[in-house]
This record gives C-alpha cells, sequence and structure tokens, in this order.
C-alpha cells in the first residue's frame, strides 16, 4: 500500500497572485468575442470567416494547453506529447477526410 | 392472460429451428454441468479468488486465450455450416435469413471475439515478462477489460437463442442495419452494444499497454533494445487508442437511430447511409493492422529463436511498423471504392492503400533475411511462422490488386474478395496466435505441448486452409458474390465450391486435433523445468515456468539487445552476477469490482437491446456505483514478503 | 527515449506531489493518453455533425434555431469555471487543502450552472421550437455532439465531488493530489472541446 504522508521534498509554489491564469481567463474571453465580431459583426465572405475562427479557437486551445494544463511536466513528457500529437493527427485525418470524401453533402 | 405469455415468449426466445433446440439444450446441459461440478468439488470460492478477482497479467492472459479459443470453436462452427450450404447448388440446409445471420456472427465473432482477445492473451503473458516488469501499468484496469470484453462477448452470443442475431454483416452497413429496413431492432441492437461493451475494454487495454511499455521497462532496456513483440505491441496499442474511439462513436450512432429515432444513417430525415461505411472503416481498417501487427512480433521472435540468429533489419521492422500506424489512418476509403467517390478521392486512397504494403513488404524480406544462413529447427511453432511467409504473400498481393480503384470495381465484394482476407486473417492472424500459443504454452503452464500432435494439427490446417481458399480466388473471379446463400446449378461454380468445403472441414479437422493436443499435453505433456525450453533469447525466457506471481525476484538490468541470449552467453564465460538478496515486492490486491461492474453492464446492455428501460438505466447506475465505489478504495496494494519470495524461488530451483 | 540519464524514480523526487509515486506518474501519462483518444472521439461527432449540418429534412436549420445569448451565457460559465478549476491546481501546488477544496467547489457550482443552461437550452429548442432530436439528420447530430459533451461535463462533476469528499477525509497527499490534478485536467480538456463547439457548431451555423 502507498504510504500516505505529506511529503516534505517536495516544494510547494510560492504564493502571490496567479498572474498566469488570470492573464489566461482574459486571453481566452477576449478570444471568445472577437470570433464573435469575427463571424456576427464583419460581413467576411463565408470561406475567411470560417477560417478566421476556426484559427481562434486553435489559439484558445493552445493557451488552455499550454497556461492550464501543464502539458509539458512529467518524468518524460515527450510521452504526453507524443500523443497528443498523434491524436490531432488522427482527428484531423477524420475530419478533413471525411468532409472530403463526403463533400456532396456539404 | 396466458396467450400474451405466450406471444412474449414466442418473440423472445429464437423458435422453429431444429438446430437451435439443440442449441438451447447443449447450453443449458453445460451449464447445469459447470454448475454442479463446481459444487461438488467445492471450487466456487477458488474460482472467486483464483480467477474472477485476479489482477495477475498472466492469469488475465489465460482467461482471454480460453474464451478465444472457445469463441473459435462458435466461428469456426458457423463457417462450416456456411459452407455445407454451400457444397452444392440449390441446397436447403440454411435458408436465406439464416445464412444471412451466421455469415454476420461468424465475421463479428471472429474479428471481436477470436482475433482480438487471443492477441490479448498473448501479450498479456509475453509482454511484462519481456521488458522485466511485474505486472501492467494498471492491473485493475486490465482485469476490467477482460470482463468487458467477456460479458460483451457472452451478451453478442446471446442473441442466437433469445431474440435473434444480427443478419446484416459484420460490417453492419446501413440502411439495411437500420430502423428502417431491421423495424424489430433487436438482433441489430445486440451487434451494437455486445461490441460496444467490449470495444470499450479494448480501448483501455490499448492505453494500459502503451504506458506499461512506455514507462515500466526494465533498467538498461531502451527502446530500441525491445524484443520485436514488444514493439509490435507498443504499435497496436497506439493504433487501438486512436482507431478506436471512431468506433465507439459509430456504433453509439447506429444504436441511436434505433433507440431514439435519430437520423444519422437512415435514408429519410436526411440521414447518410453512406456516413456509416465512412465511419466504419476509419475504425476498420486500422482495425485489420491492430490484428496483424501483434502477429508480426510473434513471428519476428519464434523465427529468431529457431533460426538461433538475431533478427534482422531490427531499425527497418520498427521503421516500418511505425510507418504503418500512420498510413492506417489514411487508407480507409479503399473498403467502398465503389460507393461512387470523386476521381481524387479514389486515386488518393488507391495510392495510399499501395504504399502501405511496402513497410509490410520490408518486413516480409527481413523475416526471409533472419532465415537466411540460420540453424532452423522446425518445431511446431516454427512451422505456423514459416507457412506464413508464402501463405500471407499471397494475400498480401491480391490486397495491391485489390488497391487498383478501377480494378475493385470488378473484385469488389466477390468471392475474391472473401479469399484475399481469409488469406491474411488466417495465414497472418489465426497461424501467428497458434505459432504465439505453441511458444508461450511452456511459460503459461508449466509443460510442452505435444510436438508430433502439434504437427499433425499444423499439416491438416494448413493444407486444407490452402484447399479451402486457394479455389476460392478463381470462384471470385467466375463471378460468384459473397454473402450469396445459394446458387444455381450450370453456372459451373458447383465443383469449386465442394472442394471448398471439403477444405472447410478439414479446417476443423486441424483444430480438432489441436484442441485434442491441449487434453492430452495436460495429462501427459513434457515438463518444462528450466524456464527456458526453446533456447530463447529474450527474459521472459529467464524466470521459472509458469511464471511466479511477481516474475522476477530481482528486476533484471538490460544492457543489449535478445537480453536474455546475453545473460547465457554472459554465464557461459563466467561473468554471472552475485545475487543480491531478496527485497519485499510491492503487487496489487485482487478486486471484486471489474467482474461486477462488467456484469451490470450486461445487464444494462440486455435491457438496452429489448428497449427496457427499466432494465438498462437501473443496469448503468449500477455501474456508476461501482466506478464511485472504487474510486474509494485506498488499501489497493500488498507487499510479498521475501521469506515467501525465498520459498518460492527455491521450489523452482533457482537457489541452491 | 529520455534525454537524461535520471531514473524516473530520481527525477521523480523533486516533482509536484502527484507525481512523487510511480503510481502517480503512471497515470497521469495513461490519463494523457486517454484525453488524446477522447480527442478522437469528439472528431468523429464533429465530423459526422458538419457532414449532416445541411441535412434539415422538415426541420428547422442552425440558423432558424440558434440564439447567441443563452450560447454565450454557457461559453463564459465554462471559461470561467476552467480558471477557477486552474486556480484549484495551484492551491494543490502549494499543499493548500481548504485553498483547493474552495476552488474546487466553485467549479462545481459553476459546471452545474453550465449545465443547468445546456440542459435548458435543449428544452426550449426540442419543446418550444418543436424541433426535437428525431425530426433531421442536423438535429441528431446537433443534439449527440452537445449532449456527448453535457455527459463528459456531468461525469467530471461526480468525479469532482468524489475527489472534494476525499480531500476532506485525508488532505493533499500523493493520493489525493493525484486525482486532484486528474480532475483538473479533465476540467481543461472539456474547455477546449467546447470552444471548437462553440465556433465549429453555433458561430459557424449562425454563419453558413
Ligand atoms: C475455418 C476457417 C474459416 C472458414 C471456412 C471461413 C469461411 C467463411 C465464409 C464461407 C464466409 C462467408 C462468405 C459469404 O457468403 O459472404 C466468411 C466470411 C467472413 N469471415 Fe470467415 N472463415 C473462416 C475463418 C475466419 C477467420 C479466422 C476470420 C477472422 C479472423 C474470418 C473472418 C470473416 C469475416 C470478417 C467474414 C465476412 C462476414 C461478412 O460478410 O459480414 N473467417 N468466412
Ligand atoms: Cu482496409
Amino acid at each position: 500500500m502507498i504510504k500516505e504522508y505529506k511529503n516534505t521534498a517536495v516544494k510547494p509554489e510560492p504564493k502571490g497572485f496567479p498572474w498566469k491564469q488570470v492573464v489566461g481567463l482574459f486571453l481566452s474571453l477576449a478570444l471568445t468575442f472577437l470570433a464573435l465580431w469575427v463571424a456576427l459583426g464583419l460581413s467576411l465572405p463565408v470561406p475567411i470567416t470560417l477560417t478566421v475562427i476556426v484559427g481562434l479557437a486553435i489559439i484558445q486551445a493552445l493557451i488552455q494547453l499550454f497556461m492550464f494544463m501543464h502539458f509539458t511536466e512529467g518524468t518524460d513528457p515527450s510521452h504526453q506529447m507524443m500523443g497528443i500529437a498523434f491524436g490531432l493527427f488522427v482527428a484531423f485525418a477524420m475530419v478533413a477526410g471525411t468532409l472530403w470524401i463526403m463533400a456532396f453533402m456539404l | 392472460m396466458i396467450e400474451n405469455i405466450k406471444a412474449f415468449l414466442g418473440d423472445f426466445f429464437v423458435t422453429g429451428d431444429p438446430m437451435i433446440y439443440g442449441a438451447d439444450v447443449s447450453i443449458a446441459l453445460a451449464s447445469i454441468a459447470i454448475v454442479v461440478t463446481l459444487t461438488y468439488f467445492k471450487k466456487w470460492r477458488w474460482l472467486w479468488d483464483e480467477w474472477l478477482t485476479t489482477v495477475d497479467h498472466k492469469k488475465i492472459g489465460i482467461m482471454y486465450i480460453i474464451a478465444a479459443l472457445l469463441m473459435l470453436f462458435r466461428g469456426g462452427v458457423d463457417a462450416i455450416l456456411m459452407r455445407t450450404q454451400l457444397a452444392l447448388p440449390n441446397m436447403n440446409f440454411l435458408d436465406a435469413d439464416h445464412y444471412n445471420q451466421i455469415f454476420t456472427t461468424h465475421g463479428t465473432i471472429m474479428i471481436i471475439f477470436v482475433a482480438m482477445p487471443f492477441i490479448f492473451g498473448l501479450m498479456n503473458i509475453a509482454v511484462p515478462l519481456q521488458i522485466g516488469a511485474r505486472d501492467v501499468a494498471y492491473p485493475y484496469l486490465n482485469a476490467l477489460s477482460f470482463w468487458l470484453f467477456f460479458f460483451g462477448a457472452m451478451l453478442f452470443n446471446l442473441s442466437f437463442v433469445i431474440g435473434g442475431s444480427p443478419d446484416a454483416g459484420w460490417t453492419a452497413y446501413a440502411p439495411y442495419a437500420g430502423p428502417e429496413l431491421n423495424p424489430s431492432s433487436v438482433g441489430q441492437n445486440y451487434y451494437y452494444i455486445g461490441v460496444q461493451i467490449s470495444g470499450i475494454g479494448s480501448l483501455m487495454t490499448g492505453i494500459n499497454f502503451l504506458v506499461t511499455i512506455a514507462k515500466m521497462r526494465a533498467p538498461g532496456m531502451t527502446l530500441f533494445k525491445m524484443p520485436m513483440f514488444t514493439w509490435s505491441i507498443l504499435i497496436t496499442s497506439l493504433i487501438i487508442i486512436f482507431a478506436f474511439p471512431t468506433f465507439t462513436v459509430t456504433l453509439a450512432l447506429g444504436l441511436f437511430d434505433h433507440l431514439l429515432g435519430t437520423h444519422f444513417f437512415t435514408i429519410g430525415g436526411g440521414g447518410s447511409p453512406m456516413l456509416w461505411a465512412n465511419l466504419f472503416w476509419f475504425w476498420g481498417h486500422p482495425e485489420v493492422y491492430i490484428v496483424l501487427l501483434p502477429v508480426f512480433g510473434i513471428f519476428s521472435e519464434v523465427i529468431a529463436t529457431f533460426a538461433h540468429k538475431t533478427l534482422f533489419g531490427y531499425a527497418t521492422m520498427v521503421c516500418s511498423m511505425v510507418a504503418i500506424s500512420i498510413l492506417s489512418f489514411l487508407t480507409w476509403l479503399h473498403h467502398f471504392f465503389t460507393m461512387g467517390n470523386t476521381a481524387p478521392v479514389n486515386a488518393f486512397f488507391s495510392l495510399s492503400t499501395m504504399l502501405i504494403a511496402i513497410p509490410t513488404g520490408v518486413k516480409i524480406f527481413n523475416w526471409l533475411f533472419t532465415l537466411n544462413k540460420g540453424r532452423i529447427e522446425f518445431t511446431t511453432p516454427m512451422l505456423w511462422a514459416l507457412a506464413f511467409i508464402p501463405n500471407f504473400t499471397i494475400g498480401g498481393v491480391t490486397g495491391v490488386m485489390l488497391a487498383m480503384a478501377p480494378a475493385d470495381y470488378q473484385y469488389h465484394n466477390s468471392m475474391f474478395l472473401i479469399a484475399h482476407f481469409h488469406s491474411t486473417l488466417i495465414a497472418g492472424t489465426v497461424f501467428g496466435v497458434f505459432c504465439g500459443l505453441h511458444y508461450w504454452w511452456p511459460k503459461m503452464f508449466g509443460y510442452l505441448l505435444n510436438e508430433k500432435l502439434g504437427k499433425w494439427s499444423f499439416w491438416v490446417f494448413m493444407i486444407s486452409f490452402n484447399v479451402c481458399f486457394m479455389p476460392m480466388y478463381f470462384l471470385g473471379l467466375m463471378g460468384m458474390t459473397r454473402r450469396m446463400y445459394t446458387y444455381p446449378a450450370g453456372l459451373g461454380w458447383g465443383p469449386v465450391n465442394f472442394i471448398i468445403t471439403i477444405g472447410a472441414f478439414g479446417m476443423g479437422v486441424g483444430f480438432v486435433i489441436m484442441a485434442w493436443n491441449i487434453v492430452w499435453s495436460a495429462i501427459k505433456g513434457k515438463r518444462d523445468t528450466t524456464g527456458d525450453p526453446w533456447g530463447g533469447r529474450t527474459l521472459e525466457w529467464s524466470i521459472p515456468s509458469p511464471a511466479p506471481e511477481y516474475n522476477f525476484a530481482h528486476i533484471p538490468k538490460v544492457t543489449t539487445r535478445d537480453a536474455f541470449a546475453a545473460m547465457k552467453e554472459d554465464k557461459k564465460r563466467g561473468r554471472e552476477q552475485k545475487p543480491k538478496p531478496f527485497e519485499p515486492i510491492h503487487m496489487p490486491n485482487n478486486s471484486g469490482i471489474p467482474f461486477i461492474m462488467s456484469a451490470l453492464f450486461f445487464v444494462a446492455g440486455f435491457g438496452f437491446v429489448f428497449k427496457w428501460y427499466w432494465m438498462g438505466i437501473p443496469g448503468l447506475i449500477g455501474v456508476a456505483i461501482c466506478m464511485i465505489a472504487r474510486s474509494f478504495v485506498y488499501d489497493d496494494h500488498h507487499h510479498i514478503p521475501t521469506d515467501e519470495i525465498e520459498r518460492t524461488e527455491r521450489a523452482t530451483g533457482r537457489l541452491s | 527515449m529520455a534525454a537524461s540519464s535520471l531514473s524516473d524514480s530520481d527525477k521523480r523526487k523533486n516533482m509536484p506531489l502527484e507525481y512523487t509515486t510511480e503510481e502517480g506518474d503512471l497515470r497521469i501519462v495513461g490519463f494523457w493518453i486517454f484525453m488524446a483518444s477522447d480527442l478522437v472521439l469528439f472528431s468523429t461527432l464533429f465530423a459526422t455533425y458538419l457532414i449532416l449540418q445541411g441535412s434539415i429534412g422538415n426541420g428547422p436549420s442552425a440558423k432558424d434555431l440558434f440564439e447567441i445569448g443563452p450560447v454565450m451565457a454557457e461559453t463564459i460559465v465554462l471559461l470561467v469555471s476552467s480558471f477557477t478549476c486552474g486556480l484549484g491546481t495551484l492551491e494543490l501546488r502549494r499543499h493548500n487543502t481548504k485553498g483547493l477544496i474552495f476552488w474546487f467547489v466553485v467549479t462545481l457550482i459553476l459546471g452545474l450552472i453550465f449545465l443547468g443552461l445546456e440542459i435548458n437550452e435543449f428544452y426550449v429548442y426540442s419543446v418550444q421550437e418543436g424541433a426535437p432530436i428525431h425530426l433531421s439528420a442536423f438535429l441528431s447530430g446537433f443534439y449527440i455532439l452537445l449532449g456527448t459533451h453535457g455527459a463528459h461535463v456531468t461525469l467530471g462533476i461526480f468525479w469532482v465531488i468524489c475527489i472534494v469528499i476525499q480531500l476532506a477525509q485525508r488532505g493533499v497527499t500523493p493520493v489525493t493530489a493525484r486525482k486532484a490534478f486528474m480532475a483538473g485536467l479533465y476540467w481543461h480538456f472539456l474547455d477546449v472541446v467546447w470552444i471548437f463547439i462553440y465556433t465549429a457548431v453555433y458561430l459557424t451555423g449562425m454563419v453558413i
């Protein structure tokens, strides 16, 4: 059984204002509203609108990943990095491939 | 009232077919026999403590293999029934409906409930031992995976006596599988739910083995010092992890079309039947590599062992598997070239499919070069491995023929296709798991399978396989299509079909000889006292047979590939390391939750099959309660004390 | 693969609490892999939805149906909950059980508000607007994609409740730290999925 103890060897994070989290929140909100404005406020051609808002979503996802999710931590972070990278590749193949194959439905 | 009950039972149980009544009786008799035997010998406690609650990867592996062999029997009987019906023109042995049900259950069972669990069984047994680990990363999850598979398989198999089997093929194509053309839903629901439950288990197995191999290797075993079977499981796990989620969704959407009246794959309401094919094969093509890569690993081990050489072209083997893992997600459309895609789409997928043949071909040459100038020993596992090379290559070459989109308009859905994928699935997967079964059997049970019987079963099965499937290519080119329950005389198909059926029965005989070998060897088999009956090269052969609960009394230190071969070499030169004192070994506790939770999944699944929400929803709540209960378990490990380790090691002759 | 020659167990000694045991380390990696596979699960649902988006049969189209108000409310609540959950993880790193529990409870409340808003949205669409799931392929794809996300959130809520109870019982230990950390990851992941729902379902639906 694992011993439950307060591990004193591990240094706790210092106190202080959580800048990283607050900046992350404001960036997310700003990007969300920016996307809203691009989609509903401007009347750009549809393909351009879609490209821009998808781009904004990707940026926002990266913010979550790097500012909130401790993506680069671990005894060997390359494991989760390769996992996520492969997942992104397959997810892309799924969405892009399906849209291409079944473009007649769009 | 009584009339109502009668009508209900008449729908509930499948009636009217003498073969089904026979099956009912034999299922009832077998169940009674099992219960009586267990009670008479007071074995219930033993069954629960040693097997149903175990989290030991070796025992879980054995259970997977037993279940897979039983399912192989069921799938094989289905195959024989189909071949009997097709032996002669205008046969009336099976009617059209029954034939449809049988090819559906045959295909589903063979892929999902034979090939996958057989492979999972072998990898459970061998992978932790090959990397010098004491268990997998998540032993509890491993047990859960097994029981989910088991109960999923049971649910699927129940269909043929209760409610009726699915009949839309193992691919369950819409719209035929959908609610519009399959309004009773019950058979199809069995398919969606049974396969779903076991699929969740497969996904968890993938994560478990990926992390096990990535993080739990013995010190010194870098990635490029891993045994090739372990490499193949690493890549397979990766494919499982990223292919199965799509299948989970696909099956769920298919089920929702029946339960909720959604319009994903329907004809009306804007649904798209083609979307089913698209999603199904996005999982389905990677799936064929999930059942092939592991056996490539097995053959690599067996060929190196019995050629008494290290594997030729280790790095290219690894690179080709990595390439396959990526390409396997880019070829799925070749299964529906003929659905009227645009030319660029067909061209792209035609090319990507041919591309994937290259890494596969590279591997074939590596095995041949490993054999070259080797001192070859013709044991039973080696025979399976040697037979694999030419027989599988035929399947591969015909695969490239099918990959040419314009030509596929001719081959598609013909017996040519059936012959092609049986050449890969039987000469690849089945030969491979039989090979692995004979190879690792002593490690599992401590005795060897009989070589003479083993060779008999090999020759009978292998020759019959060719008698069965070689002519089938020509039958396809002569115009016979797949899933055809009978055919008129005078087309010239009769004699060929008759030969094929002879081959099918021959394979049945081969399987029976193998089963007999298992029984015979259990009683009289040669004991494996050394732990290394074959002169193995990898770490699993460095420990006693059967492996003790904790696998390795000391975690080995690895310096090279073929770690155990190097250790034996060192020993010969007198450079053996002095044994260190034992330390207590940390082991996970058994748990009954995986069994209970999977049983509740079964109950819930059965409810949803019949749209009995009063049964399905409480079942799911039960599952949730099991998960919460597990979350509060903190006391989940124990230690094996040193004196117990010492006793065990002494008993196996490892301590003087 | 690892560049450094330190063994994993050496490295663990200097890491945050949740990584200090081998078990914790293994489970966190495994959880990342699980999230990667869940990504593919959602990508399948997205592909399905996008293909069926135009197949509205006799039902309303995306443009007819969607209202931006409730959607923005859901989005903001979820974004803020991701933030409070991040603060929880920060308190975890400071070994402050009370602070961790506080922020997790705030996250739970926001999660429940989100679920309430979503259920209300479903109710409005399916009952008041007369656009239930079985009316058209577009609606099927919409409800199932969002429903799957909602089911994930529901599961997350039950999970976080279990963890809060265990934190109250045991304080921050290597085991509870691991659980809290993983639940945090999961919560952020669901936020990421929502961002894509917001973009590919709602905004896209109102543009096309
Ligand atoms: C004893 C050896 C076997 C024989 C004689 C056999 C025979 C057959 C036959 C006659 C069919 C149906 C052809 C048709 O009418 O469409 C079939 C289909 C199929 N078989 Fe086998 N088979 C054998 C072993 C296997 C194995 C080991 C696997 C997989 C691991 C397998 C996978 C399949 C699949 C996926 C189908 C397609 C089912 C469908 O059309 O939905 N078979 N087989
Ligand atoms: Cu394929």
